[in-house]
């Protein structure tokens, strides 16, 4: 009997083709498992039963014909990212009521390749956060240890797949919010270079570090999703033609003769013990099979964070600024001036961190103030760019832990949002140089939680870190969580 | 005490684009409400904008016109503020790097030519529309002419009275339809200016406070509000009181403006590059190609219809102040009308019969003009048929030729019909025959004036006038 739990996109796709199951089969037994698992995953916003079944009976014609890996795959979508006909929230209030009139162009490209939608996923509002806790709907638990957070903002979209709710997932990393929680429920998660794919739809937090991207189960499946969703996008005048058109080109290849550095900060006393020394051990096994690991510096990483914080909360700001409670989404009904509408509507609207960072960013952006903050920011990210090119100039991809730790209990950083951010040290310089990166599982720490690691890539180098993660995963192959997780 | 007006204009001028400047929709005037909007231009989450081509190559143009630099390098900004009319809660502008900069216009004054310089043009997106109490209590947004395509030009403070703040504005609409990147109609606000004035004591070079006063939609409310905010900050300095920095709202029936908000509660906009949109980078080789496909403008044609064509400067000047005219002129002369005549029409006829109707538009164009001179020079009609057609020609926009054989205006040479006519002429004004044998030949010209009536201006004048001399001296001899 198939266990869907364990279930790739290649796995699956093989058993649609040999016709060992139908895909609306296939949607079904999904659903079953949301059923069990979802009262206490908490991973899905929405669920699309009724168009989902649809979907997968027209699904039949391209299994048969051989052209997608994703026909009739169950896969979902991050609650930010706009589905005509199916409200998209944000994990906010204040899009509590939204039901947009178009797809992003990242999600219609998977439906044309025939891909099957079963809900939307849970996230930290407008994304937020580093744990999913800031959702205005509901709390998502890691599959490994359900005290746990999943990490976030991406929460729901590791959960699910994690727990066998999904097969893939989408994601959307700003500063980690893909690779965080990947590594925090033990999946794969990759932020593609910035511009690799389209933002249209994507309900925006920080436009210049906003991607896209993939959480699977293995490094291949990202790979087949990449190649699905990544594409210039004329409705995107940010999003390029990389001239790559299969990223699973070369996987399979040994990374032998590849030059790999680890900065010396990414391996320092902020990071948990056993995370260091189970990235110690990765590297290890780099060398092992052929791949020069070599200890260096990333000066400028201490800047990273701040840098990081100026410049996604000024962007957010002022991407946020549309939510005022006129044209869509929610409004206050306690009024009398245009000015009550605008305030009610958005201290009701928004949460906590949202509104925390709405004003961080404004005051960045203040005059008296843009110069100390957000243009000195600016010149930060350039100086980090410029520091990882001359990496790169020398390295092929660059090791270190995805998170300083792994998963922490619900409710521990609640209320302390400076130490949230904290745990971001490792991914927002990677979207302040709109490089490419990928978390990986590299095992468990004594509580039986995942610890990820992170291969960072140079600009469009997506197949050099595809190659090396799944070199890795090839030998060091990594349990699903129900086979340890609590009470599932 | 003497006092120097000093102004400086920002004007807002509506691109002629077929769409939008971030999304397809149409620029269209008109509509009904919020049909001319997509998802892109309402701003709903998660949309993008893109950069319409037309629109950088439209300023671009518009800049070219007016001298100025065209960046190879700029970038749109976001001006942060809230207001119902603008769904993203910013606008999409341009702060530190505009398209072009540094250009100048010259106008004419009493003193000769004065030079206006532009400080910059930059590209913007209009807002929306805000509807008042049209349906019941409250306000609703029409979404239409969000994300319309703007240039706002930004000029020096270097006009010192309303007349050359009118005269500049007047340049700069008519540099704007020449180049053919605006039709600048007043009426649909598609022109649009913001009045900076500040007065001082005459020779003094420092710079007294200025206020603004935005939105102002017509040349006379350009002229009316200058003249009287520049009377306002006399009388307040006058007496001895200081002119507040601030943005005014002009009243254009009342004559009269009122304080929107002082410098202290003027907005902190917050711009910041636009991160959703790439550079705009325009190459020399494009730039020239934008210049060279310029058209000729004003000031060009004015020397060639000074000079080669002849036409007085005075008329030129008139003509080619509107590209409407100026075009129509040249349509007529190139049909093969002649210069001189074609002008004397236009600066007659037609400008009369436009100012009645306050209109800018011609309904025929210059070809049409050129046939109707040729019918008048080879006689076919004669010179005030002539007129009456061609008032008929600017009412129903009919060819000349159409008017004159419907309404049978061909002039009449038969001779034997047009001896009746003078016979009978003769019979019914004895007197004028009778003042004509005693030697008053002028008596001529009445009878003449009778058969024209009878014939409803017809007659050949000739003819005419050969008939009735050779009856009369024919009767002198009797």
């Amino acid at each position: 009997m198939m266990d869907i739990r364990k279930l790739t996109i290649k796995t699956a796709a093989m058993a649609l083709r040999k016709k060992e199951i139908s895909p609306v089969e296939l949607i079904e037994k999904f659903y079953e498992r949301i059923d069990v698992t979802d009262e206490t995953i908490g991973a899905y916003i929405s669920l699309e039963k009724e168009k989902a079944l649809e979907q997968a009976a027209k699904a039949s014609s391209m299994i048969d014909d051989g052209s997608s890996l994703l026909a009739g795959i169950p896969m979902a979508v991050k609650d930010n990212m706009c589905t005509e006909g199916t409200k998209t929230t944000c994990g906010s209030r204040i899009l509590g009521n939204f039901i947009p009139p178009y797809t992003a162009t990242a999600v219609s490209r998977l439906g044309e390749a025939g891909a099957v939608m079963l809900g939307k996923l849970n996230m930290d509002e407008f994304a937020m956060g580093g744990s999913t806790e800031n959702s205005y709907y509901r709390k998502t638990r890691n599959p490994w240890n359900t005290k746990m957070v999943p990490g976030g903002s991406s929460g729901g979209s590791a959960a699910a797949v994690a727990s066998g709710q999904a097969i893939f997932t989408l994601g959307s990393d700003t500063g980690g919010s893909i690779r965080q929680p990947a590594a925090f429920c033990g999946v794969v998660g990759l932020k593609p270079t910035y511009g690799t794919v389209s933002r249209y739809g994507l309900v925006a937090f920080a436009s210049s570090l906003d991607q896209i991207g993939p959480v699977t189960k293995t490094v291949e499946d990202s790979a087949i999703v990449l190649n699905a969703i990544a594409g210039r996008d004329k409705r995107d005048s940010t999003s390029i033609d990389t001239g790559i058109n299969d990223y699973t080109q070369g996987i399979n290849e040994s990374p032998v003769g590849m030059k790999a550095c680890i900065p010396v900060q990414y391996l320092s006393e902020g990071v948990a013990p056993e995370v260091r020394s189970k990235v110690q051990k990765a590297i290890e096994y780099y060398e092992s099979i052929g791949v020069r690991c070599e200890e260096t510096s990333l000066e400028l990483a201490d800047y990273a964070i701040a840098a990081y914080y100026i410049i996604s909360s000024a962007e957010a700001s002022s991407n946020l600024a549309r939510y005022d409670g006129i044209k869509y989404g929610y409004r206050s009904n306690d009024f009398n001036s245009l000015l009550d509408l605008y305030k009610n509507s958005r201290s009701e609207g928004f949460g906590d961190e949202v509104k925390r960072r709405i004003m961080l960013g404004t005051y960045a952006l203040s005059s008296g103030y843009y110069d100390a903050y957000y243009k000195k920011a600016l010149k930060v990210r350039t100086l980090i760019k410029q520091e990882f090119d001359k990496l790169f100039d020398e390295y092929d991809f660059i090791i270190g832990p995805t998170a300083p730790t792994t998963a922490y209990p619900i409710g521990e950083k609640e209320g302390n949002p400076l130490e949230m951010y904290l745990g971001d040290v490792f991914t927002v310089s990677v979207n302040i140089a709109g490089l490419p990166a990928i978390s990986v599982p590299c095992g468990l720490d004594s509580a039986g939680l995942p610890v990820g690691m992170q291969l960072i890539g140079r600009a469009h180098g997506e197949r050099t870190i595809l190659r090396a993660a799944h070199a890795y995963e090839m030998g060091n192959p990594f349990p699903i969580a129900e086979e340890v997780s609590h009470g599932l | 005490m003497d006092y120097e007006i000093v102004i400086g204009l920002e004007i807002h001028v509506e691109l002629s684009t077929k769409s939008k400047i971030f999304c397809g929709c149409t620029t269209e005037f008109g509509g009904d409400i919020n049909t001319h909007c997509c998802p892109v231009c309402t701003s709903m989450p998660g949309t993008l904008p893109v950069m319409n081509k037309k629109v950088v190559e439209y300023a671009a143009k518009a800049g070219l016109a007016m001298n100025c630099s065209v960046a190879n390098f700029s970038k749109m900004d976001r001006k942060n503020y809230f207001y119902p009319d603008l769904p993203k809660a910013y606008q999409i502008s341009q702060f530190d790097l505009p398209i072009c900069k540094g250009g100048h216009v010259d106008i004419e004054t009493d003193g000769g030519t004065k030079r206006i310089g532009i400080t910059r043009i930059h590209m913007e997106e209009d807002a929306g529309k805000l509807l008042h109490d049209q349906w019941g209590k409250g306000t609703l947004v029409d979404y239409n002419r969000c994300g319309v395509p703007l240039i706002e030009i930004v000029s020096e403070p270097d006009m010192r009275s309303a007349r050359e703040a009118r005269d500049f504005a007047e340049k700069v609409r008519s540099i704007l339809q020449y180049v053919g990147v605006s039709d600048c109609k007043m009426q649909e606000g598609s022109l649009r200016a913001d009045v900076n004035l500040s007065v001082r004591p005459m020779g003094s070079n420092v710079l007294g406070t200025r206020t603004e006063m935005k939105n102002l939609n017509s040349f006379r409310s350009i002229y009316r509000a200058a003249e009287s905010e520049a009377e306002r900050q006399i009388k307040l300095i006058e007496s001895g009181e200081a002119v507040v920095q601030e943005t005014r709202r002009w009243d254009d029936d009342a004559g009269k403006s009122y304080s929107m908000r002082s410098k202290e509660e003027a907005h902190d906009y917050r711009y910041f590059p636009e991160p959703d949109l790439v550079p705009i980078e325009i190459s020399d080789s494009l730039i020239d190609e934008y210049r060279k496909s310029l058209p000729e403008m004003p000031w060009e044609r004015f020397e060639r219809y000074t000079g080669e064509l002849g036409i007085p400067e005075y008329d030129a000047s008139l003509i080619t102040a509107s590209v409407k005219t100026a075009d129509f002129f040249d349509k007529a002369v190139f049909s093969g009308a002649d210069p001189k005549a074609a002008s004397n029409w236009i600066m007659g006829d037609l400008m009369k019969l436009m100012k009645e109707i306050d209109t800018e538009d011609i309904p025929f164009d210059g070809e049409e003009l050129a046939k109707l001179l040729k019918l008048i020079d080879s006689k076919k009609i004669n010179n005030n048929i002539g007129k009456t057609v061609f008032a008929e020609m600017f009412r129903t926009g009919k060819a000349a030729g159409t008017i004159v054989s419907e309404k049978g205006l061909e002039v009449v040479s038969d001779e034997g019909l047009l001896d009746k006519v003078v016979e009978k002429v003769i019979e019914e004004n004895p007197k004028s025959v009778a003042d004509y044998l005693a030697g008053k030949d002028k008596a001529v010209g009445f009878l003449m004036g009778q058969v024209m009536k009878e014939t409803k201006g017809k007659a050949n004048p000739q003819i005419i006038n050969g008939l009735i001399k050779d009856k009369l001296d024919a009767m002198k001899g009797m």
